[in-house]
């Protein structure tokens, strides 16, 4: 029959327990305070508009009309667009950091990417707007000539005329969407480094040992391996995506409509509209930017919350912290 | 050190030739079946590890269709010089080496040789048994071949999973699980799994370290077992601590030892028998006797 035992801690231990305990506890209650000062302020809003508030989708609240369908699909756009396009490259900047890179230079690349991350998301939105905007209007205007019968890719303009409406192609989700690729890259690729780089060294040196190239240890070992750790850090990123919200603010010219025509101008997402909106808005149009932002809350806590899970569950999850 | 090989199952060679070993070739040895294993040389190999060597000039033949083991004190080289024989020896960042290793007759350290065809043709097992867990008992033995792109048809794979596991005896454990997880086994039968897999590729020859001295006495017998059956069919260069298990597996040895602050090389080499009961080196006697280790 085993006994109980007790730790016998010493004063010095009591104390750091109880004071680690106190701070760790306190980030849980921010974090709760903050989606309970939302919820609170959302209350007149949802009391008011009801279950319309998330179907309508004009935003005009001068003639009572608000609702924000047309920006949580904006929202899932341009976080969509932001992943597809970042997905592979994250993991093919993580994969020739830890499996491809020679190793004098790979610090540099860590550095590089993680230098991703730093620049301010303003900085990003500046350089969508001026420099990317010019050219991503041409690959949008080739896209909806070439592919124009697929919803997505089709633009309501004449793709083929010989001057060809710029504007139409202009401050749409997909320029948004790129921009917000390019922070959602760094943080994915860390996440992804990080399980790579835990692969175990005895199935790789298995793999080479078979005669395995470096691309087929990658296949067999480390993929595999860290699939927990590519799903989380995806997740991990479009949790980021989804709030991104200066350089979306710059780039984009607001449009209240559901559309799934992502090369096509205007779209509007809720941290866009919020910081849009704000320095304007009435009391009630407080409230209800308040509403989105209690809706951004949920969304975001519930991915992040999900990618640790999912993360954490994985082999390679064991010994990563997300 | 010159390239002068002793004893008498290898018989003498001269220096002032490499590579010309086919011109020398025991009378035996020509009616050699292909399927025999390769005949490996090792010629004035030295290793460094970032500047420090570890090894000196060490030249050992190992003929095909015979074990030879390298017997020797941690720390000695033997390891390394395991792995300079199928080139992960330059995976390790820092690594350097001289010298030549011929697999019948041919530097695989050539220039324009290819570093993964070096490996095929020269399997290795590993001390810590490393089955790919994620993959099925079946994939597992194939897995060689997904590495290297190589394609087979259906009904060949199964004849090669079964005759790969029949070869390391462990057929009879898993017939009826083949899509398990080949994690799932317990440590004797991953390595089994693992000698499966290395064999699915078709070497020619089995460098084996240490495999197993993290297992049991049964499971030690069972692949102590199947080296014997392998050496048949392939050349095996074993590592190993326990002089009882050189003594039971091979019929030649080497044995490797490195003086105080000194890179290792080779002490004396010989048939195994030989080298226990007549050592000829005081060092090699001190040791098989338990003097040290």
């Amino acid at each position: 029959m085993p006994r109980p035992l007790s730790p016998g801690l010493q004063a010095s231990d009591r104390i750091f327990h109880g004071t680690a305990t106190v701070i760790g506890m306190s980030v849980l209650a921010i974090t709760g305070a903050i989606g309970a000062f939302l919820g609170y302020q959302s209350i007149p809003t949802l009391h008011h508009y009801g279950l319309s508030f998330f179907t309508q989708s004009n935003w005009q609240p001068e003639l009572n009309k608000i609702g924000i369908a047309a920006v949580l699909v904006g929202t899932v756009e341009v976080a969509l667009i932001a992943m597809v396009v970042s997905f592979p490259l994250a993991i093919m900047f993580a994969l020739f950091i830890t499996d491809y890179a020679p190793k004098r230079i790979k610090s540099w690349l860590v550095s590089a990417v993680d230098l991703m991350a730093a620049v301010p998301s303003i900085i990003y939105g500046l350089w969508g707007f001026f420099l990317l905007q010019p050219h991503a209007i041409d690959l949008a205007r080739w896209l909806s000539q070439h592919f124009g019968w697929f919803p997505l890719f089709h633009v309501d303009t004449d793709a083929n005329a010989a001057v060809w409406q710029q504007s139409r192609y202009t401050s749409s989700a997909f320029i948004a969407g790129l921009a917000v690729s390019m922070m959602a890259i760094p943080l994915a690729c860390a996440v992804m480094r990080a399980v790579f780089d835990q692969a175990p060294l005895g199935e790789r040196e298995a793999a080479m040992a078979l005669g395995g190239t470096r691309f087929g240890v990658a296949r067999i070992v480390v993929l595999p391996f860290a699939r927990g750790g590519i799903i989380g850090g995806t997740m991990l990123s479009l949790g980021r995506a989804l709030g991104e919200t200066a350089a979306v603010l710059i780039i984009i010219s607001p449009a209240y409509l559901i559309k799934i025509r992502i090369l096509e101008a205007g779209t509007q997402t809720i941290s866009a509209l919020i910081a849009g909106n704000f320095g304007n808005a009435t009391k009630s149009q407080l409230s209800a930017l308040l509403t989105a932002g209690f809706v951004l809350f949920v969304i975001t806590l519930v991915v992040n919350t999900a990618a640790a899970l999912f993360v954490r569950r994985s082999r390679s999850g064991a010994s990563t912290e997300i | 050190m010159s390239a002068a090989l002793e004893g008498a199952v290898i018989r003498p060679a001269v220096t002032h030739s490499r590579g010309t070993t086919s011109a020398r070739r025991r009378p035996s040895a020509r009616t050699e079946s292909p399927s025999s294993g390769a005949r490996v040389d090792a010629i004035e190999v030295s290793a460094w590890f970032s500047g420090v060597q570890v090894l000196d000039d060490v030249s050992l033949s190992m003929p095909p269709g015979t074990v030879t083991a390298l017997i020797g004190p941690s720390g000695c080289g033997k390891s390394t010089f395991l792995r300079i024989l199928n080139r992960m020896h330059e995976s390790v960042r820092g690594a350097q080496l001289a010298g030549e290793v011929h697999l019948n007759g041919e530097d695989i350290y050539a220039p324009g040789k290819r570093l993964t065809e070096a490996r095929r043709r020269i399997g290795m097992v590993f001390q810590k048994p490393n089955p790919f867990p994620a993959m099925s008992i079946a994939d597992n033995v194939t897995a060689g071949l997904r590495l290297t792109n190589r394609r087979i048809s259906r009904s060949d794979r199964n004849d090669l999973v079964e005759s790969c596991l029949s070869r390391a005896g462990l057929w009879n454990e898993v017939k009826d699980r083949l899509g398990k997880p080949g994690g799932a086994l317990s440590g004797g039968q991953q390595q089994r799994l693992c000698i499966a897999r290395a064999l699915a590729v078709g070497p020619e020859v089995l460098l084996m370290d240490e495999p197993c001295s993290a297992l049991d006495p049964t499971s030690t017998r069972w692949i102590e077992e199947t080296i014997a059956e392998l050496r048949s069919e392939l050349t095996v260069v074993i590592v190993t601590h326990n002089m009882q298990q050189a003594l039971r597996v091979s019929q030649q040895a080497a044995f490797f030892m490195a003086e105080q602050g000194a890179p290792g090389g080779v002490v004396e080499r010989g048939p195994t028998l030989q080298l226990f009961d007549n050592p000829q080196d005081p060092r090699t006697a001190d040791y098989v006797s338990g003097r040290f280790g």
